[in-house]
């Protein structure tokens, strides 16, 4: 724990000042836990037809799947600001993203299964996700989501709306150069775009003191005079509390922002990661931090839900999650002609 | 009507004439306001529109193309500057990843509406890294529309369906069709309206009619081919000259139609020989035309080697004048095969 875990006072004050009210506060709560549930039931069935031979083919949910237990606080800390308008471009690890962003679990789930009913009508699956309503894309390439999410920024500006554009990324990304590019295109334009820089400490496989010169992404931030906030991403009011600020600015035409948000992915980079580069005693000290409790032991001092009340939302959240990844195991697939369609408009 | 010199002159007056009424389309690129993105296919849209619809970008092609996919999926039609073809290195993973792939993987959802206005070929010295053609690569990865503009009438038209295409449409404008007073310009005056109007894609254009042979080319070496017809004519020989005008999508019936009528096809291309242009547009026409063909299909490309600075290094690679030429005639005189 690298931030102070507040006091009664100071977390009602906190929670005051950030404008979190107890409907709020439940509405994070729930989404993290439908986050969490769906994460996890995707992981029981993308098992299936994969034990004991690990075949990426094999199954009902063919290829790679990065799933984002552990994300969960970001992802909601920062979407929950957002309106429908508001674009996210995210990543290769887009679940957590998307659900937070609004875009219907079971859409979502059909999709993850290659069916018809899918948010892509099964062509894009689980790393190449698009909801045209909710204004959400994300991408299987690292370091695509900057520029993407810039452009939207820059057509908000150019027609004077009060949208903003945020891209997610790892930190791992944060080594491509499409991060530093955008960060100064993004400053010298103005552009109402939050970056927001996952750090899960490792990109894929390599842990970030392999990768990175310098640890912290809010510095390199400060250098293209973008401001930028080192928050707990295990933490959702943090997160909340400085994607507030940050979103206010842009719609307000004063500019870009970063948001570093420190977290922790309890499962491998992909399913079926071997984990040789960690230790499982630093996944379980990681587990102290968990988002979802955190909040929970904090609604509970502040005394805005007791534990029948949390246990009620976590269970109507496994529920969702249940009923997305039914309606995608029922949906049909597509009919193989389909293939041919759709490279032109 | 006016007389026009040049591409450039007709690429830039499209873009205008467009902007002026659309709100949806921006400028962005390197350099894209004093020098009009260098080769002047947006020459005096800064002077007219301002810097805020006619953007300077700082020399990062992977991020203005990511954002002119980002852009167009919330409605906008960026038109982006690849000053050079040879830079595409610098920005393909957001063109061939993304803006040529979002409409397909959305399901439908995104259209992608950008125009990419990009400089090919050599000719006047430019060496390794900025002569090459590079479009039998846009042409291979589905999801682009291949526009390489021969005319200053085509380049106007077709700028302007560009322009109202809900795809990513890639203008290859050649350097030496540019008009511009830097460099050597091996294309025509010619008269081009001054309102607007389109020119459609894949609608090949039969340039010059003859029952002798078929070339088929595109950009400059349409004009080569041309030159070379000219000669030949004197020999008595009469050569059909295509210009396919759009390599995505491709009119394969012009093609198999004149190669049906004159049973012998020589196809010139400024791009690298293998794996590219020419080996498509034989397939194309030998699926049409097999029963027709009098000889085998022939070809004239860069051959498989990178463009060299030296003057007589460079004239020995890219297809000549005097070499489609020699090579028509060798195929006109080729015996033809017997049933």
């Amino acid at each position: 724990m690298w931030k102070p875990e507040p006091s009664l006072a100071d977390l009602q004050y906190l929670v005051e000042k950030a404008g979190l009210t107890r409907d709020a506060l439940l509405a994070a709560y729930r989404q993290m836990c439908l986050i969490r549930h769906f994460e996890e039931t995707i992981a029981d069935r993308y098992y299936i037809g994969k034990t004991p031979e690990f075949n990426m083919a094999a199954g009902p949910i063919r290829g790679e799947m990065h799933l984002a237990v552990g994300q969960e606080a970001v992802a909601v800390g920062v979407c929950s600001l957002l309106e429908s308008q508001d674009v996210v471009v995210s990543t290769h690890r887009p679940h957590h993203h998307a659900l937070a962003k609004g875009v219907d679990a079971s859409k979502l789930a059909a999709e993850i299964f290659g069916k018809q009913t899918g948010l892509c009508r099964g062509k894009g699956g689980h790393m190449h996700l698009f909801d045209k309503e909710k204004n959400f894309s994300c991408s299987g390439i690292v370091g695509a989501s900057f520029p993407q999410a810039a452009g939207a920024a820059f057509a908000f500006r150019q027609r004077g709306q009060r949208n903003v554009a945020v891209a997610f990324a790892g930190e791992g990304a944060a080594n491509h150069g499409t991060f530093a590019e955008t960060l100064n295109a993004a400053a010298l334009w103005q552009l109402p775009l939050i970056i927001v820089v996952e750090d899960n400490m490792y990109a894929d496989s390599t842990p970030k003191w392999a990768a990175l010169a310098q640890p912290h992404q809010f510095q390199r931030g400060l250098g293209y005079n973008v401001p930028s906030y080192l928050v707990d991403g295990m933490d959702v009011i943090d997160v909340y509390r400085a994607a507030k600020t940050a979103i206010q600015r842009a719609r307000d035409g004063q500019g870009p922002a970063l948001i570093e948000a420190v977290c922790y992915r309890y499962r491998g980079h992909f399913e079926g990661d071997a984990e040789e580069y960690r230790t499982k005693e630093e996944v379980e000290l990681w587990r102290a931090l968990d988002p979802i409790p955190r909040l929970g032991n904090r609604l509970k001092k502040l005394g805005w839900a007791d534990d029948a009340t949390l246990e009620a939302l976590r269970a109507e959240a496994k529920r969702a999650a249940e009923a997305a990844v039914a309606f995608a195991e029922q949906s049909p697939l597509p009919d193989p002609a389909e293939a041919l369609t759709g490279v032109f408009r | 009507m006016r007389t026009m010199k040049g591409i450039a002159f007709a690429i830039a007056e499209a873009i205008d004439q467009e902007m002026a009424e659309r709100q949806d389309i921006v400028v962005l690129g390197e350099d894209v306001t004093y020098w009009g993105a260098v080769f002047g296919f947006t020459m005096g849209l800064h002077q007219k529109y301002g810097r805020d619809r006619v953007v300077d970008t700082p020399i990062t092609e992977q991020t203005f193309f990511g954002m002119a996919v980002g852009a167009a999926a919330v409605g906008m039609h960026p038109v982006v500057s690849l000053m050079f073809v040879d830079f595409l290195g610098a920005g393909f993973d957001q063109m061939y990843n993304h803006m040529a792939k979002n409409h397909y993987m959305s399901g439908g959802q995104f259209a992608m509406p950008v125009t990419v206005l990009t400089a090919i070929g050599g000719g006047y010295g430019d060496a390794e890294q900025h002569s090459q053609v590079l479009y039998g690569l846009f042409a291979h990865v589905p999801g682009f529309k291949v526009v390489v503009p021969a005319t200053a009438y085509d380049a106007k038209g077709l700028t302007i369906s560009a322009l109202r295409d809900p795809n990513p449409v890639v203008i290859f404008g050649h350097k030496l069709l540019t008009g511009l007073p830097f460099l050597p310009f091996e294309g025509q005056e010619e008269d081009v309206p001054e309102e607007r109007y389109t020119v459609e894609f894949g609608k090949a254009a039969v340039r010059r009619e003859g029952s002798d042979l078929t070339m088929v080319a595109a950009g400059l070496m349409v004009h080569r081919c041309l030159r070379a017809a000219e000669r030949l004519a004197q020999d008595g020989i009469a050569a059909e000259v295509i210009d396919v005008r759009t390599l995505v999508p491709l009119d394969a019936d012009t093609l198999v139609a004149s190669a049906r009528k004159t049973g012998r096809v020589l196809i010139v291309d400024e791009d690298y020989r293998s794996y590219g242009m020419t080996g498509e547009l034989a397939f194309r026409i030998q699926e049409g035309a097999f029963e027709a063909l009098k000889t085998p299909v022939r070809r004239l490309a860069v051959p498989d080697v990178p463009i060299p600075f030296s003057e007589p290094l460079e004239r020995a690679v890219i297809p000549s004048v005097d070499r489609i030429y020699e090579e028509a005639r060798a195929l006109v005189t080729a015996p033809a095969r017997t049933a």
